[in-house]
């Protein structure tokens, strides 16, 4: 393996919902067929361990860190890299939709998701804790960070994730068919799917790896599609609609620098710009509610005095 | 549902009606992918169906011939002594078509013999005990052959509260409980159901001549639309009128939607323990499967 350059493969799978056993071998038997196609790092879909709609199941599946069954997967990465979607368990007992990246046989990242959509015929924030922070950390392939699903529907992770030195967002998803249309092939879904992952990886000049799941589960069908998308926003590889497949495409990181000399915007992405006018949106939630703090308003000690919402931090044009 | 009658919410609103979106293929393969799945998911491997000679079930049994095989689903025609002899002809043209095994069990005197007792029963008291009935012996033939009983039921049926309650509306997996008429028509097209199932008008064949557009008071392409808007869309009620559908069809549909959301749920349980089935007692169906 070439430095940045690798062999990405995305599992994608129709595992059993709330049958840990049976996934964690459906683990096994797919890295042994990615193993035999070359790929170095492997990427599975969203709570795949798991299953998705677990609703009451949630603490009845969720795995510490420290579980048995976490141990075989980190077994799984030996000599590459693997992300395993399953409910996480705290040791305040709290559960976590988390994406864990393992690398060698160990654990080197965790995601937990941060935006749990819970609208329509989603119901994640009754069942699960909200993640809190968006992460790039560095994997032996170059510095990633993880996505989960809806998370990427909100452009300021994948911005954050740039900003953090992210090449490469991986992104475990389980996402469903929902809407059809005349005009395409396939539901609307993965239309907007396939807009956000040619958009961001462009915008953000970086590669996302897709990795969607398929099968159904109480009728609710997984429209698969996986992807592989270079900073240029073009498929490097895709995978079958709604049916199981092994997605396998070659990344090679250096393909950012291009696309990031052709097109500079994160080196003129202006942080300070941006956390300034945030923090004046913000200010002006509490600003017109005088004496009453505002729903969904950080904690106090979190606030900023009043005194500081004036002041505005310095702008640099040339941050380093 | 409809909400909201602000009429300066449309101000440049839409005045076309939305087009319902059809994609035959893609139903095609989503829906015979889905009985493959649930069937396969319960252990078993086939299918009985009560085959009517209506589109619906045509399109059902259809879908689980081309999922399962032919010689995974049982085709049950369930005739009443006045039933129309068409209806028998296109459930056989079906079963010819497709290779599917057919019975036929005549309820009439199941029925006959039960409103002996109750001769003043009306027509709609008939109809649902026919409904009924035929439920009964799709779910005896089901553990008889170890096969999950497929349902007929469509979308526009089901929100308008058109069907019978644990009779017609019941099954094990239903290909066709979210697509409206029109969608079933236009799949019904896509997978070859013969011509003269699909043009004939809609019945419950319950009496000759009996039509369901003529007892719904309106036509199924018409009330696809709207609800099309309604339910799927979300469409205000000022935005519904401004696509030209008339204020009183509104009205009328949006009480039939209402007034039978009981078809579509679980009986009301009373609350008394920690944990209430299916209110904080919630699992999938599909629980470690």
């Amino acid at each position: 393996m070439a430095t940045g350059q690798f062999t990405v493969a995305i599992a994608q799978i129709s595992p059993r919902l709330g049958d840990l056993e049976a996934n964690v071998d459906l683990y096994e038997e797919r890295m042994r067929a990615a193993r035999g196609l070359g790929a170095d790092l492997v990427v599975f879909p969203e709570l795949s361990v798991t299953g998705y709609f677990l609703k009451d199941m949630v603490s009845t599946v969720a795995l510490r860190l420290d579980a048995p069954e976490v141990q075989r997967l980190a077994a799984l990465s030996r000599n590459g890299g693997l992300v395993a979607g399953l409910v996480e368990e705290t040791s305040d007992y709290r559960f976590y939709n988390s994406a864990v990246y393992f690398e060698d046989g160990r654990i080197v990242h965790v995601h937990r998701k941060a935006y749990l959509p819970t609208y329509g015929l989603f119901d994640e924030g009754r069942y699960l804790a909200r993640g809190d922070r968006i992460r790039s950390f560095e994997s032996k392939f170059g510095r990633c960070a993880i996505l989960i699903c809806e998370d990427l529907w909100h452009p300021s992770t994948a911005c954050i994730a740039a900003l953090d030195g992210a090449l490469m967002v991986l992104c475990p998803s389980a996402s469903p068919m929902r809407g059809i249309s005349d005009e395409r092939e396939q539901d609307d879904n993965a239309r907007y799917w396939e807009l956000i992952n040619a958009m961001y990886a462009q915008t953000f000049a970086l590669f996302i790896v897709y990795a969607n799941r398929v099968g159904f589960e109480d009728g609710v069908g997984f429209w698969g599609g996986s992807e592989i998308v270079d900073p240029t926003g073009v498929r490097v590889s895709k995978g079958l609609y709604y049916e199981e497949d092994l997605v396998v495409g070659e990344v090679n990181l250096k393909h950012a620098r291009r696309q990031r000399v052709i097109s500079p915007l994160l080196r003129d992405e202006n942080i300070d710009l941006t956390i300034n006018e945030l923090m004046r949106i913000r200010g002006r939630g509490e600003r017109s509610l005088p004496g009453l703090v505002p729903a969904g308003a950080p904690p106090r000690e979190l606030r900023r005095p009043r005194a500081a919402s004036r002041k505005r931090l310095p702008v640099k044009s040339d941050r380093a | 549902m409809t909400a909201g009658t602000d009429n300066s919410e449309v101000r440049g609103a839409r005045r076309q009606r939305p087009s319902l979106p059809t994609n035959p293929p893609l139903l095609r393969r989503v829906l015979t992918k889905f009985i493959r799945n649930e069937v396969c998911k319960v252990g078993v491997d086939r299918v009985v169906v009560g085959l009517s000679g209506g589109v619906d079930s045509a399109v059902s049994a259809m879908l689980a011939a081309e999922a399962l095989g032919p010689a995974s689903v049982l085709a049950i025609k369930m005739p009443y002594r006045t039933s129309s002899q068409e209806s028998l002809l296109h459930a056989d043209l079906i079963c010819a078509r497709t290779g599917i095994v057919s019975l036929c069990v005549d309820i009439s005197p199941q029925i006959d013999a039960y409103f002996e007792r109750f001769p003043d029963a009306d027509a709609l008291r008939r109809g649902n005990k026919m409904a009924r009935e035929r439920m009964t012996i799709l779910y005896d033939h089901s553990a008889r052959w170890k096969a999950l009983v497929l349902g007929t039921s469509n979308k526009t049926e089901l929100l308008l509260g058109y069907g019978t309650l644990y009779g017609d509306m019941a099954s094990a997996l239903n290909p066709l409980g979210d697509l409206y008429k029109t969608q079933v028509w236009a799949l019904a097209e896509e997978i070859g159901v013969p011509e003269d199932i699909i043009r004939k008008q809609p019945s419950a064949d319950l009496w000759a001549g009996q039509t369901d557009e003529a007892e719904l008071g309106f036509g199924y392409r018409e009330v696809d639309q709207l609800l099309y808007a309604m339910v799927d869309l979300r469409y205000s009620r000022a935005e519904l009128y401004a696509a030209d559908f008339a204020e009183s069809f509104v009205a009328r549909v949006g009480t039939l939607v209402r007034n039978s959301q009981f078809k579509r749920r679980l009986p009301v349980i009373a609350k008394v323990s920690l944990r209430t089935i299916d209110r904080d007692f919630r699992y999938a169906r599909d629980w470690g499967r």
